[in-house]
């Protein structure tokens, strides 16, 4: 693999994981917030994790 | 939950809790002499490098090895393996043989196992097929099985064209008979019992109410979801199925194949373009509530939308299960490498914590396409409330 490749992935991979990490975040301090509410706001966290990570796979497979 | 004898109880918590374990039981020697071949061109890749003639080391081959086993869990296969045992040069494959379908100017139906696992050449009525051991396919040959290549190394045999029962479609239609006898099930046992269901299928019912309550109506709205009920039921548990078989020890993987997340996806695509209120297309050409310039921006966008939309669908659904896959058995394949009394345990525990993660995903990504099919769907038939707004406010 050439080195613009593996920096491509790598860069993909960071902003795939700092998404998700403030989603976590924001959902956790909702969580804080309201516990009540903790089906809801965990049902909106994997959606929006998911989706996030959907692009985050397409841009590894075009990248390789 | 349903059951009320303790040890019964007992028996079926083992059962899901040793559930990823199984995962591990995938032979290390393929079925179609993959890795055979993989050393052949391993060899003559360091051939090219090196410039001169050298011997394999043992950790090439097993390197070599270690691909081709990952490329034939992911790859789909005419015959259908169980595992194979006995070493390299004579196997003993302990399976079943699928039958080969091909249309070449004339209808061949013959049975896998005249391929013996790759090695050998069919002959069905005067013509010779062949399996290419690269890329799986089945390719028109002469008597002998050659294969002619051009220079960058694509065959150019002709190929017929291919209907056979492969292992994933064999898989497909065991989950669509296990889904309608399921289903069918329950819901005759609502008619016997008054409307409380009875048997397996009681498992289900939550999560069909909760298809409905918490997928269908807040997306597609009260007036229009029992239309699109069908299919966003039929989808998810379809996907959840076939998710859940790749990650057992038979070692199939079905939507972890482009083409048939493609055809799901396209699927949805049809339903959405053929269902679509005026409103929809409206709002994609002529986008209400922006700027006259705007419009004409954004109309190629949304139309292009439409078409990425399910295309994103289909990449999802895909990457994760080859990715989820991929990571499995490479990790369950350094067990071999590592070869030691600290390093394989620690593999196999992390394979271990990763397939727990795997059934996560599986029904995680059903219940993600599910969702963004009835978003698309509500889209689709969405009312049309916005000028009512402001023809109110002009009267008063």
């Amino acid at each position: 693999m050439e080195i613009p490749k593996i920096i491509g992935a790598g860069l993909v991979v960071i902003g795939a994981g700092i998404g998700i990490g403030k989603i976590g975040g924001s959902a956790m301090d909702a969580i804080a917030r309201q516990p009540e509410a903790t089906g809801k706001i965990q049902t909106a966290m994997l959606i929006a994790a998911a989706l996030i990570e959907g692009i985050g796979f397409a841009a590894l497979f075009a990248v390789n | 939950m349903v059951f009320s004898k303790k040890p019964l109880q007992f028996i079926i918590a083992a059962l899901v809790a040793f559930f990823p374990l199984i995962s591990t039981a995938n032979p290390t020697v393929d079925s179609t002499n993959v890795a055979v071949e993989a050393t052949h061109e391993a060899a003559s890749k360091s051939h090219e490098t090196h410039g001169e003639a050298e011997n394999l080391t043992e950790e090439q081959k097993a390197d070599a090895e270690r691909k081709a086993y990952i490329k034939h869990h992911l790859m789909d296969s005419h015959d259908f393996t169980l595992f194979t045992y006995g070493g390299e040069e004579h196997p003993t494959h302990v399976g079943f043989p699928l039958p080969v379908i091909l249309w070449d100017g004339g209808l061949h139906v013959f049975s896998s196992s005249k391929f013996e696992h790759g090695e050998a050449v069919a002959e069905s009525n005067g013509n010779y097929y062949k399996i290419n051991h690269h890329d799986g396919l089945i390719y028109k040959t002469d008597a002998e099985g050659n294969f002619t290549e051009d220079e960058k190394g694509h065959v150019t045999n002709a190929k017929p064209i291919d209907f056979s029962i492969t292992k994933n479609i064999f898989m497909i239609l065991v989950v669509g008979l296990i889904l309608f006898l399921l289903f069918a099930g329950l819901g005759k046992s609502y008619k016997k019992n008054g409307s409380i269901a009875k048997g397996a299928g009681r498992f289900f019912e939550p999560i069909i109410l909760y298809i409905r309550d918490d997928i269908a109506i807040p997306n597609i709205g009260e007036k229009h979801y029992k239309k699109y009920m069908s299919f966003l039921l039929t989808i998810f548990f379809f996907i959840w199925f076939l998710n859940m078989f790749g990650l057992t020890p038979l070692g199939v993987n079905i939507t972890g194949n482009l083409a048939i997340t493609a055809s799901l996806a396209v699927i949805t695509y049809l339903i959405t373009t053929f269902t679509a209120k005026k409103d929809y297309w409206g709002h994609i050409f002529w986008m209400p509530g922006v700027p006259v310039p705007m419009k004409f921006i954004l109309a190629p966008i949304e139309l292009l939308g439409t078409i990425i939309k399910p295309f994103s669908l289909m990449i999802r659904l895909y990457a994760n299960m080859v990715a989820g896959h991929i990571v499995l058995m490479s990790l369950i394949a350094l067990m071999y490498t590592f070869n030691s009394p600290i390093g394989s345990p620690l593999s196999f525990f992390l394979a271990f914590v990763l397939s727990l993660l795997e059934i996560l995903v599986a029904l995680l990504q059903a219940y993600i396409f599910t969702m963004l099919a009835a978003l698309y769907f509500g889209a689709a038939v969405e009312e049309h409330h916005h000028d009512h707004a402001e023809g109110h406010e002009a009267h008063h």
